[in-house]
């Protein structure tokens, strides 16, 4: 005796957490059985394995039936088919755009194309996650890319709206979005000790202050290249940048700059030496990478280099954290007192990001 | 002119894309009804068109818009080729028809494809204009209201229950015509869908014509079905009792709909007769007797109503009469003489009732059923059927064989049927028959035609030609106590239909009761209960050999009996099992396949307090020397006393200690061993009482004489109880249960089971089926384990057999959740709470005739001569109609119910002059347009669709019914060529569903409402053939759309308004959405 046929359909659809979890994680039917058996479900309830692989496929039904409105979660809320609590739909699209840790690092700054979409292979075996969890979350990071790519306005706003996803949720996925349109590298094995807290946090900061949005002078010309406003860096801004090469070009500007900062933290850092020794190696190293980002290549290898030119000679000669922020803070400051340098306010916009960004990346 | 119908087609969204190039669709829409079709423009790239038509207006006959639905296709404009379909939208307007339900249907529509299902949604609104219309002679019958709950539903009061109506009508089935071998897929499936929407607006029409002509308002309890004949046509048939309802929470909305008759003709002028109280005499029965010497229903079908039979039978008088217990006395026996005149003028005494106002059941007798097996043989060649029409003919099998027209055939069939049942209530003792209901299983040429009912004695204050004074009737209900009065036996103790063990009743002490009550009615909300009640299944297969025509269906006769003994027995052991002793909610059904038979019987077993204690089971070997199989027997026996001690437990039977007998040893003295059950055999060729004898013993014995019988107790003790904090029932309410919360799910579940075809017996049929249905039962409550504590009402399964080897069973049911804390109550309380709810419903009944006595009569605007001359002259086109009602006029007692009567309705007139005020109220903010208007709100990104509820019963937790908004009948057919594509057979089936209920959710929503009541899926006819990568499905549903306002709100609002009567269900209604 088999059964050819076995569904149940509520008025009000069925969600099961746990089983949208095993579907999500992208578990065929027997093991999210065989994983429901182990975690003990048979004993609490007194149901067979039979019952338990019908259930599962019901859900696995429902689930692949709803994954089709979840690409577009709007149609969700719109739908007639399905009967579900908005509290239920907002948990169906909050996990169903959740991504994984160890994936995200693996694509983040990647181009999110079928190039990238054949490693998944590689990266499932890597990562021990399934390759259909895989492809699912890439399509994700895909389908957001594409629609918030051209649009106007603020991008987490935008993909809010469009994907009703949660305030948290959003703004890891304009991260991601920001990270895979500029392509910045974060693959490399000296940035491996980097989570994708650390990025979001910088793409952050980086979108609020270093894009064409962050300036607020869009709306005036409406026909220019103002177009994606959250999601390209502010070309202009990065032109400037060059200005600040005279920090380190000038001598005496260095000078006075280091003696600034040397006086202001005598006596309050624990590495004040290794601090002015490496000064000028880190303002160069600092001020380099600003001068750089003219180029996309090396906008690119912004992480790189900054993990290259001011985390790591500070970490091998192991400033403690607080050390670094009293150095930054006093870094950028300082500048204000340089009277022969007149940049002040482009000062401002880069290192007060970069501040942030380098607290941030400053870890072990 | 009578009506003008129009149509706005707004907007739609989510279409699907029909041009690949552009990825996006230039549709626009058909609006077809009757012959003529409008369209609006076509909305150019966009899957989200706003089309903003104008008002399309169709001017129709009302019984085009009763008959015809509305028909709206999405299609896609090619401008080289022809026009793509998208999908359609049938809207069913007779809603619109009567004043009480929508006034507008508006909102967003499943766009439906018969192929690919659900494809994006469309906007649109419609409105009927009515006009009146004066002509009697007219074929529409706008107005009637139709319910499918089967009790008075909840916001009405039930002024005069009429009875029994029916209605059948035959067509052939386009899935069978020649002209299917050319046309697609698609197009045979909306011809289809097409014509049996027609049908039932045809029989729906049809229904409402017999209703005004027994001058009622209403059909309560209206079932309607399709019968699949295949090549030999499609029958849809109708049963529903009529009524005559009155709004109870807003008198003002008892308006006389658009043009029914039926109140001015209800208004004949006795009002010279002065005082209807003095009268003590009974009426005059032999005058009565001497009206039902014809049956006046007959008369009630003027034109073409096919359904009326020349079957004539001279009803057996006095059956009861005379012989009534000793403490009921002159009162009973007039009653029921009374009762009896009052019922035996109707045709068919039935009511397709399964819950009463209290007060109306008086007796109980039994389960009545009736199967007859047919035969659908053909005799023409199917080549010409579509040429040569009606003219078929049709060969009964058992008796008289003869040719004629079909539906006369089909009438003959059922009136048979019915006549039968009728005896059967007749041999119980009882008048009418209650819960009544039928259906049919079709397997090729071979078709079982079953009916089935509770015999009872009813009160006839509610029946038409009731003729009982209040004094009597009085004096009457006093003497009935309360709780077990329906337990009483309605027949002779000395002269008994069949062995039946009585006792004189546990509650009152005075009145016999038997020793087990089988019922198809719901549970008396008076009736007192022991612990709660359970659900309780016979399963059986029974093969068959494969046969052709006439000794198919003679194989199949011959077994019926014994299935339907077999079913019995299962069920009687089950109940001993449970430690209970009646049944309510009984639904045998028996379904015909190729080679096998399956029985499947429901019910909701239950501890009656007033019926004596069941008795165990004492299991009885044949050889009692042998030692060993002593040994296994009483190891057997054991387990059975241990299971019913068990069940006893859980489901908290702890009936109070009666001197006579001990509740805690079920199993009596050894000497009943001999006592041999199974050769007691009276099976008749299609009767069935249920009610069989099982001894004057209180063991119940179960003799092993062979492996067949063991198998049986084996069986019995497989079923497993369900899981802790899980109940079930297929009754409307679980007793012992009464304090449910708001949360439910109702949901369907289908199986379908292929049979290993090697060597299959009866006993492994017998498992398969068994585990097939427990198996599905236990994956409900795991299903549903978020919801404990939680009880499944109204479990309703259904077999088929879909082919040689395939077994589905599809089951809806409702589960809710109940407070724990509360549910310790006792049954005491509940009794007691029940009681109240009786009494204060009873007050609300006299609310009326005492309001009466002080209204000045003549402050009424009688036209008393000139209403009764129009009705006379209505009626002169049939002269036996006319006879009819002199006879009844001539008669004294009638008198003075019709004058009842018009005074009751004269005080609704009066009421309804009185409060003019709230009407406007009302009409500011009706509750209708306040659901449209936040409906049709622009969609912000949070709005969601608003939630509609759909269920089973005639109630939802909680809250309060504040509107009946019309009758949601519909019919799908899905089909699909890429199967595997769709995820196989399930896949297919979860999605049509899903898609069924969207579509039924979308249409109670447009028509302004919350939740779907009483809903039913009537048929759901699988087909597949995995080979060819193809299936199709035919999906039935139907249910009550209306608007419910949570009790928690109403309590709310109306502290805000403790004044207004009226008010706090306007605002109520408008909080809720």
């Amino acid at each position: 005796m088999t059964s050819e046929l076995d569904i149940f359909v509520g008025n009000t659809t069925l969600i099961d957490e746990d089983v949208y979890r095993l579907w999500l994680d992208g578990y065929s039917v027997s093991d999210a059985v065989a994983l429901r058996v182990r975690s003990g479900i048979l004993e609490q309830t007194g149901a067979t394995a039979a019952v338990l692989q019908s259930d599962t496929m019901d859900h696995y039904r429902t689930f692949h039936m709803l994954e089709r409105l979840l690409h577009a979660p709007p149609k969700l809320l719109h739908q007639l088919i399905f009967q579900i609590p908005p509290s239920r739909q907002a948990l169906l699209i909050e996990r169903y755009y959740a991504f994984d840790e160890a994936f995200v690092r693996e694509v983040l700054g990647k181009k999110l194309s079928k190039g990238t979409k054949k490693d998944l292979d590689d990266i499932s075996t890597k990562t021990g996650i399934t390759l259909k969890s895989c492809r699912r979350q890439f399509d994700n990071f895909k389908r957001v890319f594409k629609v918030v790519e051209e649009m106007r306005g603020s991008l987490v706003d935008n993909i809010q709206q469009h994907f009703l996803l949660s305030d948290r949720l959003s703004r890891d996925y304009a991260a991601i979005v920001f990270f895979a349109n500029n392509r910045f590298e974060t693959g490399k094995k000296k940035l491996q000790y980097l989570s994708f807290g650390d990025f979001a946090f910088c793409a952050e900061l980086m979108i609020q202050n270093w894009t064409l949005g962050a300036v607020g002078e869009a709306p005036t010309d409406p026909d220019s290249q103002v177009d994606d406003m959250d999601v390209d860096l502010d070309k202009e801004f990065l032109q400037d940048l060059k200005e600040l090469k005279v920090l380190v070009a000038d001598k005496d500007l260095l000078d006075l700059h280091k003696s600034l900062v040397c006086t202001t933290l005598r006596g309050k850092l624990t590495v004040f030496s290794e601090m002015e020794a490496n000064f000028k190696n880190l303002s160069r190293g600092l001020v380099n990478v600003a001068a750089k980002l003219t180029h996309n290549k090396d906008v690119r290898d912004l992480f790189v280099d900054l993990v290259e030119k001011f985390v790591e000679p500070c970490r091998s000669d192991h400033w403690p954290l607080a050390d670094v922020r009293l150095f930054l803070n006093q870094y950028s400051a300082s500048v204000h007192s340089l009277d022969g340098f007149r940049h002040q306010a482009l000062w401002d916009r880069y290192m007060g990001t970069l501040r942030g960004c380098l607290l941030r990346l400053y870890h072990d | 002119m009578p009506g003008k119908l129009k149509v706005k087609i707004v907007a739609g969204r989510h279409l699907p894309v029909m041009d690949r190039a552009s990825d996006l669709t230039d549709a626009f829409v058909e609006v077809k009804f009757g012959n003529t079709t409008f369209k609006t423009d076509v909305y150019l790239k966009s899957l989200n068109p706003q089309w903003n038509s104008e008002w399309f207006k169709f001017e129709v006959d009302d019984e085009d818009l009763q008959d015809e639905p509305l028909q709206i296709t999405v299609l896609d404009h090619d401008t080289y080729s022809a026009n793509d379909a998208i999908g359609k939208v049938y809207i069913d307007i007779d809603p619109l028809l009567y004043s009480e339900a929508a006034t507008v249907i508006s909102g967003w529509f499943p766009i439906y494809d018969t192929i690919h299902g659900i494809r994006g949604e469309i906007n649109v609104i419609v409105k009927v204009d009515l006009f009146n219309d004066l002509n009697r002679f007219r074929q529409s019958s706008c107005g009637v209201k139709f319910f499918c709950t089967t009790s008075i539903p909840k916001c009405y009061r039930a002024v005069i229950i009429h009875g029994f109506v029916e209605e059948l009508v035959v067509n052939e089935d386009p899935e069978y015509q020649w002209i299917d071998r050319i046309r697609t897929p698609r197009a045979s499936n909306e011809a289809r869908q097409r014509l049996i929407s027609l049908m039932s607006g045809e029989l729906q029409r049809k229904i409402g014509l017999k209703v005004l002509e027994m001058r009622g308002n209403a059909v309560v309890g209206y079932l309607q079905c399709f019968d699949l004949e295949g090549e030999s046509g499609l029958v849809v048939r109708a049963i529903g009792t009529a009524c005559t309802l009155d709004k109870l929470s807003s008198p003002a909305a008892f308006l006389p709909a658009c043009n029914s008759p039926s109140k001015e003709m209800k208004e004949i002028p006795f009002n010279e007769d002065p005082n209807p109280n003095t009268h003590s005499s009974g009426p005059s029965t032999p005058l009565k007797n001497q009206t039902y010497s014809f049956s006046p229903s007959k008369s009630y079908s003027r034109q073409s109503s096919s359904s009326d039979t020349d079957l004539s039978l001279t009803p057996k008088t006095g059956m009861g009469s005379g012989s009534a217990g000793k403490e009921g006395g002159p009162f009973k026996a007039l009653l029921r003489q009374q009762t009896q005149s009052a019922l035996e003028q109707r045709e068919f005494p039935f009511f397709t009732l399964t819950a009463f106002p209290p007060g109306f059941l008086v007796h109980v007798g039994g389960v009545v059923s009736a199967r007859s097996v047919k035969l659908l043989d053909r005799i023409h060649n199917p080549a010409f059927v579509g040429i040569m029409g009606n003219t078929r003919s049709y060969k009964l099998l058992d008796w008289n064989s003869f040719n004629s027209d079909e539906p006369e055939t089909r009438d003959a069939w059922w009136a048979e049927i019915r006549q039968e049942i009728k005896s059967h209530a007749k041999a119980l003792g009882c008048h009418a028959v209650v819960g009544y209901s039928e259906s049919t299983s079709i397997c090729e040429e071979v078709c079982i035609l079953s009916a089935s009912g509770t015999a009872a004695v009813l009160n006839p204050r509610f029946l038409q030609d009731g003729t009982l004074e209040g004094c009597l009737e009085q004096r009457l209900e006093e003497n009935l106590p309360v709780g077990c009065g329906f337990c009483h036996i309605p027949y002779d103790e000395l002269n008994m239909p069949f062995p039946a063990h009585l006792t004189y009743c546990y509650n009152c002490r005075k009145q016999k009761v038997p020793d087990v009550l089988f019922t198809t009615i719901d549970l008396p909300t008076d009736a007192t209960v022991v612990g709660k009640g359970c659900l309780i299944q016979a399963r059986l297969c029974r093969l068959k050999k494969k046969a052709q025509a006439e000794a198919n269906a003679t194989a199949i006769s011959n077994l019926l009996p014994f299935m339907e003994y077999e079913v019995h027995t299962q069920l009687m052991n089950k109940l001993k099992l449970k430690g209970m002793n009646a049944l309510f909610g009984l639904r045998i059904q028996i379904t015909v396949g190729e080679n096998m038979l399956m029985g499947l019987a429901s019910a909701t077993g239950v501890y009656l307090a007033a019926l004596p204690t069941p008795g165990g089971i004492q299991i009885a070997g044949k050889t009692p020397n042998d030692g060993s199989y002593e040994q296994h027997i009483s190891h057997m026996q054991k387990k059975i006393n241990d299971t019913i001690a068990k069940n006893k437990e859980l489901y908290e039977i702890n009936p109070p200690e009666t001197s006579e007998e001990l509740i805690g040893s079920p199993i009596p003295e050894p000497r009943q061993h001999s006592r041999l059950l199974r050769s007691q055999s009276e099976s008749s060729d299609e009767v069935t009482e249920l009610d069989l004898s099982h001894g004057k013993k209180d063991a119940f014995v179960l003799e092993i004489d062979d492996t067949d019988a063991l198998e049986d107790v084996h069986s019995l003790l497989t079923d497993v109880p369900p899981p802790p904090g899980f109940y079930s029932c297929n009754t409307e309410i679980m007793p012992g249960i009464n304090n449910w919360t708001s949360e439910i799910q109702m949901f369907t579940s289908v199986r379908v089971t292929r049979l290993s075809s090697l060597n299959l017996t009866n006993q492994a049929l017998n498992k398969n089926f068994n585990d097939l249905c427990e198996n599905l039962l236990k994956s409900l409550y795991f299903k549903l384990r978020s919801m404990i504590p939680c009880c499944l009402c109204h479990v309703n399964f259904t077999v088929s057999l879909p082919e040689d080897e395939l077994i589905q069973v599809t089951v809806t049911a409702v589960a809710i959740t109940f407070d724990k804390n509360q549910a310790l109550q006792t049954t005491k309380t509940h009794v007691e709470k029940s009681l109240q709810r009786a009494s204060t419903d009873n007050e609300e009944l006299l609310q009326f005739p005492l309001e009466l006595c002080s209204d000045s009569i003549p402050s009424h605007p009688f036209p008393p001569a000139k209403e009764h001359l129009e009705s006379a002259s209505s009626n002169s086109g049939i002269p036996a109609a006319q006879r009819a009602t002199s006879v009844d006029y001539s008669s004294f007692a009638d008198r003075c119910s019709s004058w009842i009567e018009l005074i009751k309705l004269k005080a609704q007139t009066i009421r309804r002059g009185s409060i003019k005020t709230t009407v406007t109220v009302e009409k500011a903010s009706p509750m209708g347009e306040g659901n449209f208007r936040n409906r049709s709100a622009p969609p912000c990104a949070n709005s969601t669709v608003g939630v509609v509820k759909m269920t089973p019963l005639s109630f939802i937790p909680g809250a309060k019914i504040t509107k009946y908004l019309g009758i949601i009948n519909m019919f799908f057919i899905r089909e699909t060529t890429s199967l595997r594509e769709e995820g196989g057979v399930s896949g297919f089936l979860h999605a049509f569903i899903a898609e069924v209920f969207a579509m039924v959710r979308a249409h109670v929503a447009a028509l302004g409402g919350n939740a779907v009541v009483s809903y039913i899926m009537k048929q759901c006819v699988f087909m597949e053939n995995p080979n060819k990568n193809q299936a199709q499905c035919l999906i039935n549903v139907s249910g009550d759309a209306v608007v419910f306002v949570r009790e928690s709100d109403l309590e709310v609002v109306s502290t805000q308004h403790p004044t207004a009567n009226c008010q706090p269900l306007c605002a109520g209604g408008e909080v809720t959405t």
